[in-house]
C-alpha cells in the first residue's frame, strides 16, 4: 500500500479507486455481507463461506467481488445480502439460498422472491432498501455506508470520500476555524452528556500545556445500545478521520482509541484500520504534506460499566483502575497524565467529517432548535422490527416505534419506553408523541443517554425493571464514594422486598429521598443519574408500585415472588416436559379419573417458571396469577 | 510456573516496551495466553516490572475480563443487557444454571464449564443473547440453551 503524500495523492487515488469499482460494477454485480456480529450471531459466516464456494465452483471469483461489509442496522432480519449494482435487498439469507441468489440475481439479474422483505400490512414486497419501511422512514448520514464498506480495506472508504475532510482541514482550514465550524453545527455528544462539542473543543484548544491528546469513547456499557460497536466495527475509519481532525484542531499529536473487552470485532477492525492508515501515510509524520503530526493507539477494556465514565477512562489508558476522579478541574484542562485531553463519544467523533464536507449550516438543518443532526438509536426490546435506526433529532417516539420498527409483536400494547441505559428512566405510553432530543427526554425524568430505545409492552413489569437497573448499577459502582455504593445498596434492599411482596407503605417516600441525595451527593454521573430508573417508574408507575405493596399483586405477572403457578387440567396433555424440566422436582402426575394431567405441588415450587417456557407452544396448559387471592385461584 | 510460561511472559511484556500506562493490556494479553491470572505470575510481573504486588492485584481484581481462578474449558456468557432482559434472559440463566448444576459465575467441578453473566454483547436486536467459546448464539430459547450446551463436555 503506497503512502499518500498530499492531498492532490489521495484526490488521484480515490478518482481510479471509483473508475476501476465503477468499471466494475457497471459490467457485473457484486455482493455485500454484512459481517457485524449481530449477522455473524445469525449466521452470517456460513453464507459468506457459502458464497465463497459457490461463486468458486462457477469461477467466478475474480468477477465477481464479495464484501463482508459493517452492520447497516436491521439486525432483526439478518444475515443481510444485498446484490449491487441493483441494490437488491434480501433478508434471512440462509446457506442453501446462496446458490440460487448467484443464479438467478447475479447471472440473470432476477429475483429471488422469497428472500425480499416482506410488508406485514399490505403484504407487498420491496426491493431496495429505500423502499423498506425500516429504512425508508430513517435519515442515513452516519450509518449509511456501512453495507458499502469493507470496514478491513481502506480504499473502500477512501473511494466513498473517505478522509476529504481530513484533507480539507488540513489544506485550508486553521485549526481555529474547524472549532467555529463545528461550534457552529450545533453538535452536542452523543455520548450521554449532551454537552456542545465546539465548546469542550474549544477549551481544549485554550487549555495550557502540552501534550496534548484526543480520546475516543468506545466503550459502549449501557446495556441496549450498539451503534458505536456498529460504527467502530462498520466504518472505523470515519471515527478515526474525525480524531484526526480533533487533533489538528486542539493541537494533538496523540490519539487513543478505548474499546471495551466485550467488542472482540471493534477492537479487530480499529486495529486495522490505525494500521492501514500508517501505511496509507494517513498517521504519522507530515500527512498529506502538511505538516501535521498525529499517532493513534488503541487500548482494549477489561471489563467495567464506571470505565465510561471520562475521568475513569482516562485512568484505564494510564494503566491504573478505572475509578472516576472529581472533576474540579475539566479533563480538557487537567485529564490524561493531568494535560490537556479531549474525550468524545465514537458517534461524536463519526459526525465531525461529516460537519466538516457538508458544512455547519447543512449540519444545523437537521433536527430540533436545541439538538442538531441525526441520532442513531438502537430499536431493541419488544418491537417488530429490532436493530439500529438513525433518524433527525425531534423525531417522536411513535414514529420510530411504528413506521420504522413495525409496532409491538403479538398484538399487545406497548406499555412505555426506557431510554438511556441505566441511568435512564421509563417513558410511559401516554408520552409516545413526543420528539426525541436531548432537552425534551430530560423533561421527563429519563434521557438520551447513548441512545437506546427499549420499547415495554404489558408482559414487562416497571418495579421489576427498576430493580434490575438498581441491580446492575449497585454491581457496577466502584465504591469510591459513599452517596453512590450505599445509596445503591438500600435501594436494592427495598425494591427486592417491594418484588418479594414485603414492600411498605413509606417505601415510596425513603427511595425518593435516597434518589435525592445521591443525585446531589454523589462522585461521578453514574451516581448522579442511577435513581433516575426508579424515579420515573415511581411518577409515571405508582399504580403499579402500589399493587405490589398493597396487594401483593404484579400486574405484569413477572415478580416471582408475587405469582404462583398452576396447571390446568383440561388443557394438560401429561407429556411430562414440565415434570422433566422443573429444578425443583415440584410437578408429578395428578390423580384424575380418566385423563392423565401433571400437577405442581405450591409448598415445593421455587416459582422459577421453567414450567411455563418449556410447555408447547400449542398445549399451554401452565397459566399463572398474581394478588392476595391467587392462592385461592389456584387448584 | 515452568520456565516455558516465564519466556513467553517475557516476551508479551516486551511488546510494551517503552509505552506508559500498558499494565492492564498486558495483564489482559496473559489472560488471553493463560485464561486466568495465577498469584504466582502475578508475583513475578511485581518483580519483573517493579510494580508492587498490591497495585496488580488491585486491577487484576477490579475488572471482570481478568478471571483470578482457573476457568472451565467451555465459557459461556448469557447476555443480561435491558433489552435480553425484556426477552427473557433471567430464565435462559437460570435455565442455564440448573442444568450445569453450578451458579452464575461460578465453575464445574470437573472444569469443563464456567457460567458468567454478562452486562451486554451488543447484539440487543436478537435478544436473548448468550456466548459459547465466544460463538453467538441468537433468539435464545430454553431449547436452544439446552442444544448448545450438549456435546460439548
Amino acid at each position: 500500500m503506497p503512502r499518500i503524500a498530499s492531498v492532490g495523492e489521495l484526490e488521484l487515488l480515490r478518482v481510479g479507486l471509483r473508475s476501476r469499482r465503477d468499471a466494475n460494477r457497471s459490467r457485473e454485480a457484486w455482493i455485500a455481507i454484512c459481517a457485524g456480529t449481530g449477522c455473524l450471531a445469525l449466521g452470517a459466516k456460513k453464507v459468506i463461506d457459502a458464497f465463497r464456494a459457490e461463486l468458486s465452483r462457477r469461477d467466478l471469483e475474480t468477477e465477481i467481488v464479495l464484501k463482508e461489509t459493517g452492520c447497516p442496522g436491521f439486525c432483526e432480519k439478518g444475515p443481510i445480502v444485498v446484490v449491487y449494482p441493483e441494490g437488491v435487498h434480501y433478508l434471512k439469507v440462509d446457506p442453501k439460498d446462496v446458490s440460487e441468489i448467484v443464479e438467478e440475481t447475479v447471472r440473470n439479474g432476477r429475483l429471488v422472491d422469497r428472500l425480499l422483505y416482506v410488508d406485514p400490512v399490505t403484504g407487498e414486497k420491496d426491493v431496495h432498501e429505500e423502499e423498506i419501511p425500516f429504512y425508508k422512514h430513517q435519515t442515513r448520514i452516519l450509518i449509511n455506508n456501512n453495507i458499502k464498506i469493507d470496514p478491513k480495506n481502506i480504499d473502500d472508504y477512501i473511494a466513498e470520500g473517505g478522509y476529504s475532510a481530513l484533507a480539507r482541514a488540513l489544506s485550508s482550514m486553521t485549526p481555529r476555524e474547524v472549532i467555529d465550524e463545528v461550534k457552529l453545527s450545533g453538535l452536542r455528544g452523543r455520548g450521554g452528556g449532551g454537552f456542545p462539542t465546539g465548546l469542550k473543543w474549544e477549551a481544549a484548544r485554550e487549555a495550557e500545556g502540552s501534550p496534548k491528546y484526543v480520546i475516543v469513547n468506545c466503550d459502549e456499557g449501557d446495556p441496549g445500545a450498539f451503534m458505536d460497536r456498529a460504527l467502530m466495527e462498520g466504518n472505523p475509519h470515519s471515527v478515526l478521520e474525525g480524531l484526526m481532525i480533533g487533533g489538528y484542531a486542539i493541537g494533538s499529536e496523540e490519539g487513543f482509541i478505548y474499546v471495551r473487552a466485550e467488542y472482540p470485532l471493534a477492537v479487530e477492525n480499529a486495529r486495522t484500520a490505525i494500521a492501514q492508515a500508517r501505511e496509507r501515510g494517513l498517521l504519522g509524520e507530515d500527512i498529506l504534506g502538511s505538516g501535521f503530526n498525529f499517532e493513534v493507539r488503541l487500548h482494549r477494556g477489561a471489563g467495567a460499566f464506571v470505565s465510561g465514565e471520562s475521568t475513569a477512562l482516562m485512568n484505564a489508558l494510564e494503566g491504573k483502575v478505572g475509578e472516576p476522579k472529581p472533576k474540579y478541574v475539566h479533563t480538557s484542562e487537567r485529564g490524561l497524565w493531568n494535560r490537556p485531553s479531549l474525550l468524545n463519544n465514537v458517534e461524536t467523533w463519526a459526525n465531525i467529517p461529516v460537519i466538516i464536507n457538508r458544512g455547519a449550516l447543512w449540519f444545523s438543518s437537521i433536527g430540533t432548535e436545541g439538538s442538531k443532526g441525526t441520532k442513531i438509536f438502537s430499536l431493541v426490546g419488544k418491537v417488530n422490527n429490532t436493530g439500529l435506526v438513525e433518524v433527525p433529532m425531534g423525531m417522536t417516539l411513535r414514529e420510530i416505534i411504528f413506521d420504522i420498527g413495525g409496532g409491538i409483536p403479538g398484538g399487545k400494547r406497548v406499555k412505555g419506553v426506557q431510554t438511556g441505559g441505566p441511568s435512564g428512566g421509563i417513558i410511559p405510553e401516554g408520552h409516545l408523541d413526543t420528539p426525541v432530543d436531548f432537552d425534551e427526554l430530560t423533561r421527563l425524568g429519563s434521557m438520551m443517554g447513548s441512545g437506546s430505545i427499549i420499547v415495554l409492552d404489558e408482559d414487562t413489569c416497571a418495579v421489576d425493571l427498576a430493580r434490575y437497573f438498581v441491580d446492575f448499577l449497585c454491581d457496577e459502582s466502584c465504591g469510591k464514594c459513599v452517596p453512590c455504593r450505599e445509596g445503591l445498596r438500600q435501594m436494592r434492599n427495598i425494591l427486592g422486598e417491594i418484588v418479594a411482596g414485603r414492600g411498605k407503605g413509606e417505601d415510596l417516600d425513603a427511595l425518593v429521598d435516597i434518589a435525592s441525595l445521591m443525585k446531589s451527593a454523589s462522585l461521578c454521573a453514574l451516581g448522579r443519574t442511577a435513581a433516575n430508573p426508579a424515579l420515573s417508574t415511581i411518577r409515571h408507575f405508582r399504580d403499579e408500585y402500589l399493587a405490589h405493596i398493597e396487594d401483593q399483586r404484579c400486574p405484569a405477572l413477572v415478580c416471582e415472588g408475587l405469582i404462583s403457578y398452576f396447571i390446568r387440567p383440561d388443557l394438560c396433555i401429561a407429556c411430562g416436559l414440565c415434570e422433566k424440566n422443573c429444578p425443583a422436582g415440584a410437578i408429578s402426575e395428578g390423580e384424575g379419573d380418566e385423563d392423565t394431567f401433571m400437577v405442581i405441588d405450591q409448598s415445593r415450587c421455587s416459582r422459577c417458571g421453567i414450567c411455563f417456557h418449556v410447555c408447547p407452544s400449542k398445549v399451554m396448559a401452565v397459566a399463572r396469577t398474581s394478588g392476595r387471592s391467587a392462592s385461592q385461584q389456584v387448584p | 510456573m515452568d520456565a516455558v510460561d516465564l519466556v513467553k511472559v517475557d516476551e508479551i511484556i516486551e511488546r510494551y516496551r517503552g509505552q506508559e500506562g500498558f499494565l492492564i493490556q498486558l495483564l489482559l494479553d496473559l489472560q488471553g495466553e493463560l485464561n486466568w491470572m495465577p498469584r504466582d505470575l502475578m508475583e513475578h510481573l511485581s518483580e519483573r516490572l517493579d510494580v508492587p504486588k498490591s497495585q496488580i492485584y488491585r486491577i487484576a481484581s477490579f475488572y471482570k475480563a481478568i478471571n483470578l481462578s482457573p476457568v472451565g474449558r467451555h465459557m459461556i456468557h448469557v447476555c443480561m443487557g435491558t433489552a435480553c432482559q425484556v426477552r427473557g434472559a433471567q430464565k435462559v440463566l437460570d435455565y442455564t444454571a440448573s442444568k450445569l448444576s453450578i451458579k452464575p459465575e461460578e465453575t464445574t467441578p470437573d472444569l469443563a464449564f464456567t457460567l458468567r453473566k454478562v452486562n451486554c454483547l451488543g447484539c440487543c436486536s436478537m435478544g436473548p443473547v448468550m456466548t459459547v467459546d465466544g460463538e453467538y448464539h441468537g433468539g435464545v430459547t430454553l431449547e436452544a440453551a439446552e442444544k448448545a450446551l450438549k456435546g460439548l463436555r
